[in-house]
């Protein structure tokens, strides 16, 4: 039989800096990985509005405070003895799966900030992208719900 | 007058400029020095705070070492990195060190009253205002790239020097009315100031984006290389700055937070919320 679970749990503040944390965990592994050591992507296309400039910085912003805003919200938590265990992993997963999707859709192909790669075919590496964003989605959604049945592995 | 001896006239000044400049920031850390030293039997000065202050003054005298100043007057991408240490790493260093706090400390208690009467006058106040401080930071920049106020410097000492000036300036007080520890009674609330500081980091991004896109600053005879590797170097170097910002006021939220739980948790049998 499942242990019940301290009454102290913080479920919504526990998804919410988990999430925040995925979302910019997600963002940096796009920046490190693929903006600077793959250099597949270009910093921006030339050919970029300014207003697609202006999105994409307040995009940046985001990212990189609510990271901060996350880690901190966890320490917080961590301090009061409120996270909630089974609810930190679908919150990371959703959060990157989120982020992966978002910057494959409206990124790259609505504002056209940079293309994947800068191949012929590029729409295969589109598919990969957001099929990776959607995977990632799924897979945190799947856990989310067994953490609602109380059966997520960190809640034994 | 050929641009031979021009060119040697700004060598000449720039040259004047390093040794001002170093003995300015060499006084200015003795003077910190001295007045920890003065205070040292009431209560110590945290040491650390010393090191901050050192470290922001050694990061000045960096960026104002002769060599790296030629260099940055050939080189836009040299340029970045002197306005990168001046603007947004020395400030860091300068402002967590509470210079203000060791001033009062030192002053006696009337020169103090009259210091912290100057400081809550208005003009003062709308001056030390973050939105005040964001404009002049972030907003100069933008006046000094996107125009061609950046070229013109070039060939211009005095206006150089005096955007050195600004830089330093507007960097510290941008620093210190976000995020400064020195008490300060009429800064605006935690939220006003994440707000201010959250469009000033966008702004900035936007900023670092636009010059690379658009080959900013114009003017100044760069290859489209240079400048792009200077716009980049801007965008990440200023994001690790503002960082720190983020992270020093999400520690204040993170101890308010802390307080507040404690006396909550004792009355919460009477109080359930």
């Amino acid at each position: 039989m499942a242990v019940q679970p301290p009454v102290a749990q913080d479920v919504r503040r526990t998804m919410i800096a988990a999430i925040l944390l995925g979302i910019g965990f997600m963002a940096a592994i796009d920046e490190i990985i693929f903006h600077q050591l793959l250099a597949w992507h270009h910093f921006i296309d030339t050919g970029s509005t300014a207003l697609a400039l202006a999105s994409d910085g307040i995009l940046h912003t985001m990212e990189l405070v609510l990271f901060i805003v996350g880690a901190f919200m966890m320490i917080e938590l961590h301090g009061r003895r409120a996270q909630a265990p089974g609810y930190r992993g679908p919150g990371f997963l959703l959060g990157m799966g989120g982020f992966q999707t978002f910057d494959g859709i409206v990124d790259h192909k609505i504002l056209g900030l940079h293309q994947v790669r800068y191949v012929e075919h590029v729409w295969l590496y589109d598919i990969a992208w957001i099929g990776a964003g959607l995977i990632l989605l799924a897979i945190g959604w799947k856990l989310l719900q067994r953490a609602r049945q109380g059966q997520a592995t960190s809640q034994h | 007058m050929t641009s031979h001896s021009s060119l040697h006239d700004t060598t000449m000044t720039m040259g004047a400029t390093s040794a001002v400049a170093l003995l300015l920031i060499a006084l200015v850390w003795l003077a910190y020095l001295s007045g920890v030293w003065r205070t040292r039997r009431q209560k110590p000065w945290p040491w650390w705070r010393t090191l901050l202050f050192t470290a922001g003054c050694a990061t000045l005298a960096v960026a104002f070492w002769p060599s790296l100043m030629h260099a940055a007057h050939q080189d836009v991408r040299m340029h970045m990195v002197v306005h990168l240490l001046l603007g947004m790493f020395a400030p860091l260093g300068l402002v967590f060190a509470t210079p203000m706090t060791l001033l009062l400390r030192n002053l006696p208690s009337g020169g103090g009253r009259r210091l912290v009467r100057f400081l809550g006058t208005w003009p003062m106040r709308v001056l030390t205002h973050p939105v005040t401080a964001a404009i002049l930071d972030i907003g100069g920049m933008y006046l000094l790239y996107m125009t061609s106020l950046y070229a013109h410097s070039l060939h211009t000492p005095w206006l150089s020097n005096v955007l050195h000036l600004h830089f330093v300036i507007s960097g510290a007080l941008f620093t210190w009315a976000i995020a400064g520890p020195d008490p300060a009674p009429h800064r605006p609330g935690w939220r006003t100031r994440m707000a201010v500081l959250f469009i000033a980091m966008a702004a900035h991004a936007t900023l670092g984006k636009l010059l690379y896109a658009f080959g900013f600053p114009r003017g100044t005879g760069a290859d489209i290389e240079e400048l792009q590797q200077a716009a980049v170097w801007m965008y990440y170097w200023g994001d690790l700055a503002e960082a720190v910002l983020v992270a020093v006021l999400m520690l204040a939220w993170l101890r308010r937070r802390r307080r507040m739980a404690r006396p909550a948790g004792a009355a919460s049998d009477m109080r359930p919320s």
